[in-house]
């Protein structure tokens, strides 16, 4: 063996460079965990998992449904009944896009213990879709011309109620006051008065009251009220939340139906208490554009993100709310504006703070909308040590001033421009195709959460827990005491809007301050 | 007259070459091997092309850890194979395969999305060209040259010769 010099070089000069190699990524790797276990000890965050409901046991809970429009068919689906129809588009979308997960997402769906036994709907095609849909040979669902007759009937337990916002409270109180159980639609009510009197048949009655906020069961916003529990963003000063839609379809120009017409609609029936006005399927199919049935922006979009936002920080009702905006990008007979500013202010409100005491205090929350513009606007909520942005996902930025951060910010281990926590729940899942409204409802985590990795719709888990309540007791995520802020709010921003002025809440007396000669409900009412 | 010794001849630059593809495997393999949240998912979640199926399904619960760990491995082995300079023919057989399966995963076609891609490709990508290279090498073993298996080959050489 005569091994020279250079057969040594040429021969091993691979295992340096391996070694170097190994080094480097073994190093990197190790000192990336090791960075970020860090800052994770310091955050302490706990992705909060969904807590186990008991059972629905027992006999089915019999449920009628108020209201079959676009809501009301999302609610049937959520509680595992689809029409016909549903499932034949959504068999034919799957030929075209195998990536299509709708009807997949049902068919997973775990059963509720449930029968639906009543419909009640002003309009003939609705009532009989749900009949045709729904019924089977132990089953026949009935349909009721009122909600007065199902409620009376003694064949439901519980309703749900997805009909225009005028009629919200009417059929909740007679329910509560029947003993029925109650899962209503945001907004919780239409008018102030009716919101107290709401209120007291909820705390009178043994039946439960659900306030449609199913974006209360979206597994981020468990984890998000840890962090902000915990101090992980400082004082946060200010809240930005937005909406941001540019289609008919989010601007509520809902498409009429071919067969709707005088015969068809019971047109006294879908007006109730609002103004006697002639037949008019634009009001009926488009009812969110008159305040007469509907609230517009500050009933329909800016309630979803109050309550987004109560459900995180438990601010409750601010202490003053002043709006204003207009009409600008859907000028078509409305009278709800389709641009909206919204500014509460809650002074009193801390999350606590990192800084000397006595620095900080208040907070105000912006809501800012627009029915003209799709570009996705995050919500963000602003404290002294960071941001966090709140949706399905989260992101939090340490702030480049923070105190509580200071040290792991001059030592370079975090940076301004670099997220300290990323929780993403449904990062593994590969995302199916949504419509431009389904997606701007998804990102604020008001669609779908996910549990153990696969995607749950939240409205399924928002009524699981209401019909578990109602089997089995225990606390509801949405009851009267949310439900009551969520509408004072909403009708607080109508009235500013309505009145150019800002509005107070005295909360020592929880009434909204009055102002001399004006009747709040008239206002808020009138189409003017 | 006789010929001066090239300074710098095809073998030097294909041992190189080895060299640095081998190097290029084997760090992509080990910031895989100490990262315990790498995950090829999103990539094989996210496939484009004719085979998009076949990665879509890698990703099904149970299998994709399979894939990960395969992976990690097959790059390190190519990493090994190349940078060391033995058992280079079977690294770059390894390296065509992984490099195939990369290419096809997000192949650089006009009328797909190119989603987790960095840089502008029409046809032709970094992944394909480091594909024609492994050929290369595989046709151009360079390890008996500058490699372990001089180390090797030289026992073997001295064992014939004392056959003789």
């Amino acid at each position: 063996m005569k091994w020279t010099r250079r057969d040594m070089i040429k021969g091993l000069a691979g295992l340096p460079i391996v070694g170097g190699i190994w080094w480097a990524g073994a190093s990197k790797g190790l000192m990336t965990n090791k960075e970020r276990s860090e800052i994770l000890e310091q955050l302490n965050i706990k992705p909060s998992l969904s807590s186990a409901l008991p059972s629905i046991g027992g006999k089915p809970i019999r449920v009628g449904i108020v209201g079959f429009g676009i809501r009301g068919e999302q609610l049937c689906k959520s509680l595992g009944f689809a029409t016909k129809e549903w499932l034949q588009n959504m068999e034919k979308a799957v030929e075209k896009n195998p990536k299509h997960t709708a009807l997949k997402d049902f068919q997973a769906q775990d059963k509720l213990n449930i029968n639906l036994v009543a419909v009640c709907d002003a309009f003939d095609v609705r009532a009989e879709n749900v009949i045709a849909s729904f019924s089977t040979k132990e089953n026949t669902v009935k349909r009721y011309k009122t909600h007065q007759e199902m409620i009376r009937s003694g064949n439901v337990d519980a309703i749900i109620i997805a009909t225009p916002d005028h009629w919200h409270a009417p059929m909740a109180i007679d329910a509560l006051e029947n003993g029925v159980h109650v899962y209503v639609e945001k907004p919780m009510t239409h008018t102030i008065e009716e919101t107290y009197r709401l209120r007291e048949a909820a705390e009178k009655s043994s039946a439960l009251l659900m306030v449609g906020h199913q974006h209360r069961q979206t597994l981020s916003f468990k984890t998000a009220q840890d962090i902000v529990k915990k101090g992980t963003l400082g004082h946060v000063s200010m809240i930005q939340t937005n909406t941001n839609r540019n289609d008919d379809n989010g601007a509520w120009n809902y498409s009429i139906h071919e067969e709707a017409n005088e015969q068809t609609i019971d047109w006294d029936l879908f007006l109730g208490s609002a103004p006697k006005v002639p037949f008019n399927k634009n009001h009926f199919f488009r009812w969110r554009k008159w305040w007469a049935y509907g609230s517009g922006l500050s009933g329909d979009l800016l309630t979803h993100d109050y309550d987004r936002l109560n459900c995180v920080m438990n601010m409750g009702i601010p202490d003053s709310i002043t709006a204003s905006g207009g009409i600008y990008t859907h000028i078509d007979g409305r009278n709800v504006p389709d641009v909206l500013q919204v500014n509460m202010e809650f002074p009193n409100f801390s999350t606590g703070s990192s800084q000397e005491k006595g620095k900080e205090k208040g907070m105000t929350f912006i809501y800012s909308a627009t029915l003209g513009n799709g570009f996705s606007r995050p919500t963000l909520l602003m404290g002294h040590d960071a941001t966090m942005e709140l949706g399905n996902k989260l992101t939090i930025w340490p702030d480049s001033r923070s105190t509580k951060y200071e040290t792991m910010l001059k030592s370079n281990k975090m940076r301004p421009s670099n997220p300290i926590f990323q929780y993403d729940p449904g990062a593994n899942i590969p995302d199916a195709i949504s419509s431009a409204t389904s997606q701007y409802f998804a990102d604020k985590g008001l669609m779908w959460t996910y549990i153990n990795g696969s995607r749950v719709d939240s409205t399924f888990l928002h009524l699981r827990e209401w019909l578990s309540g109602i089997k089995n007791g225990g606390e509801l995520s949405c009851g009267i005491k949310e439900g009551f802020e969520e509408a004072i709010s909403a009708h607080m921003t109508g009235l500013s809007y309505k009145l150019g002025r800002r509005i107070d809440w005295d909360s020592s007396n929880q009434v909204i301050k009055p102002i001399e000669g004006i009747n709040f409900d008239e206002v808020l009412l009138s189409n003017a | 007259m006789a010929k001066t010794k090239k300074m710098w001849g095809l073998k030097d630059s294909v041992a190189l070459m080895r060299i640095f593809i081998g190097w290029h495997f084997l760090y992509e393999g080990i910031i895989k091997l100490y990262n315990p949240d790498w995950t090829s998912f999103g990539y094989l979640a996210s496939a484009q092309g004719p085979l998009k199926s076949v990665f879509t399904a890698l990703t099904s619960e149970g299998v994709v850890g399979w894939v990960d760990g395969l992976n990690m491995a097959a790059l390190i082995v190519v990493g090994l194979t190349l940078t060391l300079g033995i058992f280079e023919k079977l690294g770059a057989i390894v390296g065509i395969g992984l490099l195939a399966l990369y290419y096809l995963a997000h192949p650089p076609f006009p009328w797909l999305m190119q989603v987790n891609v960095e840089g502008s490709y029409w046809f032709i990508n970094k992944n394909l060209i480091e594909l024609v290279a492994c050929i290369i090498i595989y046709q151009l073993p360079t390890g008996n040259y500058f490699g372990l298996r001089r180390v090797f080959n030289k026992n073997k050489e001295e064992i014939k010769i004392e056959n003789l």
